[in-house]
């Protein structure tokens, strides 16, 4: 078993060629002829640069996996026990001193920073917030969720239509939008969520295209493809606008000079609020029995309902919740581009979001945070990538779950102090 | 409670497709006892108790719980299919609709039966205090508000699962792995961890699905022993499969034996082992022949 | 009248196309249980193959109308059938004994990777192939007429086709037997000496060459194709798939005709912008109503 001596160079020059020639059949016709019209052009260097790189790769994957260390890579995932640790008793976190800290950078960052990383910030926040959302469904229940860019449309088309249809503003939608999410929610979760998981994947994804088709489609209401404008927060009632129609504007107000970054830097202050409002609530409920509800289930559903626990409620309940998250999420992208219309909210969102979930870890919730800002705030920087920026996730969610199931970030358990048993 | 036996089952029969797993079961069993299902393998033990637990719906028969001061049927609980009658009916139509929307096995375990699972069933990453905290998920305070705020009443209720927890910890004698994942504990101590476990849920009844397989003699000793202390510590009745016989005989005050689906003896625990039929059943031997159990 | 019996003509063309798809998913899902969703991707995949194909053999000077559709059907199906074989390789089999979610989270990986690999290849731009067969038969009824293609006509035969030889592969071969032995007990079938990876793999590439076949007839019928449309293929045939019964062969045909008919009847009689909606609500209600779907059978759950 553990000579080195052994190490079969012809295996991995075969598997090597094996692969290089699969790389040629698989990427050759499509990398190779370009499609131009009924017409073609051909690129072969792509194609050659594409199957030396998997020759090469190959190669490397084959003499590596003949390696000690190699070996006992492999003998580490097959056995698949990796990432959780429960902490012991009375474990404090060193976060204590790092949130705080956090905290008040955050609030100090809208009057130092410049319009546009304001406005990344707040798409960055924006994640986080979905990201959060997903991360209790997917991370914390197990259930996967591909239409949860459906509910990010409905919080964002709440409160576009409530404020044309019924004149409503930022601050009494915010609460509705996330309220009709949950609801929305629960009338596609009940039904679905007492299936088998895997179904409720694909009929969340087809729920999350009925959204957008019903606001393309149904253009008296929601104008279609043209997209409806959605209202800016106002700060006690004073508007974020050059001039107001009824009444003062906040510039106005405090004898300032006009600036449209005003508005920007309020709708970053709430939503930073948002955000660690939400990440207390997420932090609480995962100690609560809800919480430890949602995980139970996701280990084992069956025992569950040994125990019981209605499967069915405790999943709708993150199903729900996730939602309503996703809702809030809608309500700020709304104001804050000031317009929405179908084509933000595409599959490629919800996988974005899964993408978020899945390198952030599963049921971890500064991992979450964390890729979040990585994954919306670096694009923004680096222009130049952004066009494989799907091809970045799809290849990042594949080689995680073979990698690494349980995201980048540890995930830790509460340990409890031993105390006299007692049963009243 | 005034009602002597805790389980009716009455002409219990399954069929999976066209396979017949049980034909007519019927037995009782007693308050405060220590019953046994034995038979051979595939005689039905393991789908009479996912029957009992309302993990199978049964195809016809009854059972009847009286645990927690009320009877439940657990087929009803389980949702049955409409019926005419019902679209006459208002009220039977709502009850049924309720149970077929809110209903499932985890209304059988409200009504106080609990069981454990053959392959155990654990939640492998949550820690071992965990598996006892989710399933005191009925009793403790489940108001969101009250946890997301830490109020008092939350923080004792709380306080009084996790006393809970230690102390079934306590007896099943796992205290010192309070803090481990539940999938790191050895086969045994998983085991035990299950019966905690399934005891948390405070149970008039538990089922306990195979307890002692795997466990090596000094284990299943030990086993005996929480056994005992369920039935008498505790008023627990125990209804347990299990094929050491040892264990079966030296613990049950009742034995009921299945074969091909059907009951073809019961009784004490001296009765069984003279019983022609069981033996016959349990060797395929020849009527007459001499085996001893 | 003459509207419905058209839509019924569109309706079993497109129902036999999801049916070729839908019997990938059924296939994969009978085998290992899991939803491979990268499957509507190999589908848009083929249709780029297919117009590549075409592009390459006028270019080569074929102008025939029989060689240029034999061409296209066997370099299509062939190539689909190996990226039917990588995705498995590459994307599934390393997470073979890893959790339903993980595979599932991989498998929307791998559709992502498709389509926006084709999408970098070839270019965001709808993509087309030049009309090869044209003309029709029609049928007058009454005041109007029905008029069916010679391109659905052919649609129709090769589909079926297609589904015969599926069928006597899965029925009467070793392959189809080891198929079938693997569908039932994995473990048990790699007992008794059947290389349950290799058999896996072959599912993979039938499923892919199934999925070929459709792409190449639906692209020569159809003639406009984008990277994009593999998304909202996929969810259908996935419906078409469960409303057969998921795991049934015979079940994810029927089913795709069943989808195709009604389809086509929504969009001819109620509107045909909301057919999507139409075909994804039917998803959700036959989970609720008949999980199990028309012909298969109702999973029991293993305690």
């Amino acid at each position: 078993m553990s000579q080195t001596a052994g190490m079969n160079y012809k295996q991995c020059f075969t598997d090597a060629v094996v692969a290089a020639l699969m790389a040629l059949v698989v990427f050759g016709p499509i990398m190779g002829v370009v499609l131009d019209g009924y017409k073609f052009d051909i690129d072969f260097q792509r194609v050659a640069v594409i199957v030396a790189l998997v020759f090469v790769g190959r190669l490397i994957m084959s003499y590596y996996f003949q390696t000690e260390k190699g070996k006992a890579m492999i003998f580490k995932y097959a056995s698949n026990h990796d990432g959780v640790t429960v902490n012991p008793p009375h474990f404090k976190s060193k976060m204590i001193w790092v949130i705080p800290l956090v905290m008040i950078i955050g609030f100090l960052i809208p009057f130092v920073a410049s319009k546009y990383i304001l406005t990344v910030l707040i798409l960055g926040l924006i994640y986080v917030l979905l990201g959060l959302g997903l991360n209790i469904v997917v991370g914390l229940a197990g259930l996967l969720d591909l239409g949860f860019v459906g509910f990010y449309a409905i919080g964002a088309y709440a409160l576009a239509l409530g404020y044309e249809n019924l004149g409503l503003g930022f601050w009494s939608m915010l609460p509705i939008a996330a309220i009709a999410a949950a609801f929305a929610g629960a009338i596609l979760g009940f039904p679905v969520l007492r299936m088998h998981g895997d179904y409720l994947a694909i009929v969340t994804l087809g729920f999350g295209e009925i959204i957008r088709l019903v606001l393309t489609n149904w253009v008296s209401l929601t104008h279609g493809p043209n997209g409806i404008s959605a209202p800016l927060p106002t700060f006690f009632g004073l508007e974020f606008k050059r001039r107001s129609a009824s009444g003062e504007t906040f510039h106005e107000f405090f004898n300032l000079p006009y600036d449209s970054g005003y508005k920007y830097m309020f709708v970053y202050l709430v939503l930073f609020i948002v955000v660690w409002a939400v990440l207390f609530i997420k932090h609480r409920l995962v100690k609560m029995p809800i919480g430890r509800a949602w995980e139970a289930l996701r280990e084992d559903e069956i025992a569950c309902r040994s125990l019981g626990l209605n499967h069915v409620l405790v999943k709708l309940s993150a199903f729900m919740l996730g939602a309503s998250t996703a809702g809030l999420a809608g309500v700020f992208f709304a104001t804050y581009q000031g317009f929405v219309s179908p084509s933000s909210f595409t599959f490629f969102e919800s996988a974005l979001i899964l993408a978020i979930v899945v390198l952030g870890g599963m049921g971890s919730t500064l991992g979450v945070v964390i890729a979040a800002f990585c994954l919306t705030v670096l694009p923004e920087m680096l222009r130049e990538v952004a066009e494989f920026r799907v091809l970045i996730f799809g290849i990042l969610m594949v080689v995680m779950m073979i990698w690494k199931p349980r995201g980048l970030v540890r995930v830790t358990r509460n340990g409890f102090a031993a105390r006299e048993g007692a049963v009243k | 409670m005034s009602q002597e036996n805790i389980l009716k089952v009455e002409n219990l029969v399954m069929h999976f497709g066209g396979i017949k797993a049980l034909n007519d079961v019927t037995f009782d069993i007693k308050r405060g006892s220590v019953s046994a299902l034995i038979g051979p393998n595939g005689a039905g033990k393991t789908t009479v108790f996912n029957c009992l637990t309302g993990f199978y719906k049964a195809t016809g028969g009854n059972i009847m719980l009286s645990a927690n001061g009320k009877e439940t049927s657990v087929i009803k609980v389980l949702g049955e299919p409409f019926m005419m009658t019902d679209f006459i009916s208002p009220v039977a139509f709502i009850q049924r609709l309720k149970y077929k929307m809110f209903g499932g096995s985890h209304l059988v375990n409200r009504a106080g039966l609990s069981r454990t699972f053959q392959n155990i069933r654990l939640f492998k990453e949550m820690s071992v205090v965990e598996n006892l905290l989710v399933a005191q998920h009925m009793r403790v305070n489940r108001n969101l508000m009250g946890g997301i705020l830490n109020t008092k009443a939350y923080q004792l209720a709380e306080e009084e699962a996790l006393e809970r927890a230690f102390y079934w910890l306590g007896v099943v004698d796992l205290v010192d792995f309070a803090n481990r994942l539940a999938g790191e504990l050895s086969y045994g101590q998983q085991r035990r961890l299950e019966i905690a476990r399934a005891m948390c849920t405070n149970p008039e009844i538990v089922c306990l699905d195979e307890p002692a397989a795997g466990l090596n003699p000094s284990e299943t000793e030990a086993l005996t022993k929480m056994i005992r202390v369920l039935r008498d510590e505790h008023k627990t009745t125990v209804l347990l499969i299990e094929h050491d016989m040892g264990m079966v005989m030296d613990i049950s005050d009742y034995i009921v034996v299945l074969d091909h689906g059907e009951v073809i003896a019961d009784g004490g625990p001296d009765d069984i082992k003279s019983n022609p039929k069981v033996i016959a059943a349990y060797l395929g031997a020849e009527e007459g022949e001499e085996v001893t159990l | 009248m003459d509207i419905v019996l058209q839509q019924l003509v569109n309706g079993l063309t497109l129902g036999s196309v999801y049916g070729l798809i839908a019997i990938g998913y059924t296939m994969v899902y009978g085998i290992i249980g899991m939803i491979n969703f990268a499957h509507g991707d190999v589908y848009m995949v083929s249709a780029y193959l297919t117009a590549i194909s075409i592009a390459l053999l006028t270019f080569f000077g074929v102008q025939s109308f029989p060689f240029i559709i034999f061409g296209a059907l066997v370099f299509t199906i062939v190539i689909t059938g190996a990226y039917g074989w990588v995705i498995e390789r590459v994307a599934y089999r390393p997470l073979r004994n890893s959790s339903r979610l993980s595979v599932l989270i991989s498998a929307i990986g791998m559709s992502l990777i498709l389509q926006n690999y084709v999408q970098l290849s070839q270019g965001p731009n709808q993509q087309g192939v030049p009309t090869l067969l044209s003309g029709a038969f029609r049928f007058y009824v009454g005041d109007g007429f029905v008029q069916i293609t010679y391109m659905k006509v052919m649609i129709l035969l090769i589909a079926f086709t297609g589904m015969a030889v599926l069928t006597y592969i899965i029925q009467k071969t070793k392959l189809g037997r080891m198929c079938r032995a693997t569908q039932q007990d994995r473990k048990m079938a790699s007992i008794l000496g059947i290389d349950t990876d290799k058999v896996i793999s072959s599912v993979f590439v039938i499923g892919s060459a199934m999925a070929a076949l459709a792409g190449v007839l639906v692209t020569l019928d159809y003639g406009a194709f984008d990277f994009y449309i593999g998304f909202i293929m996929g969810i259908k045939a996935f419906t078409a798939a469960v409303l057969g019964g998921i795991g049934s062969l015979p079940g994810a045909m029927l089913g795709g005709i069943i989808l195709g008919l009604s389809e086509s009847l929504f969009a001819g009689l109620v509107s045909s912008d909301y057919k999507d909606v139409f075909s994804f609500s039917l998803l959700v209600l036959i989970l609720i109503i008949r999980p199990s779907g028309l012909l298969g059978k109702p999973a029991v759950e293993k305690v």
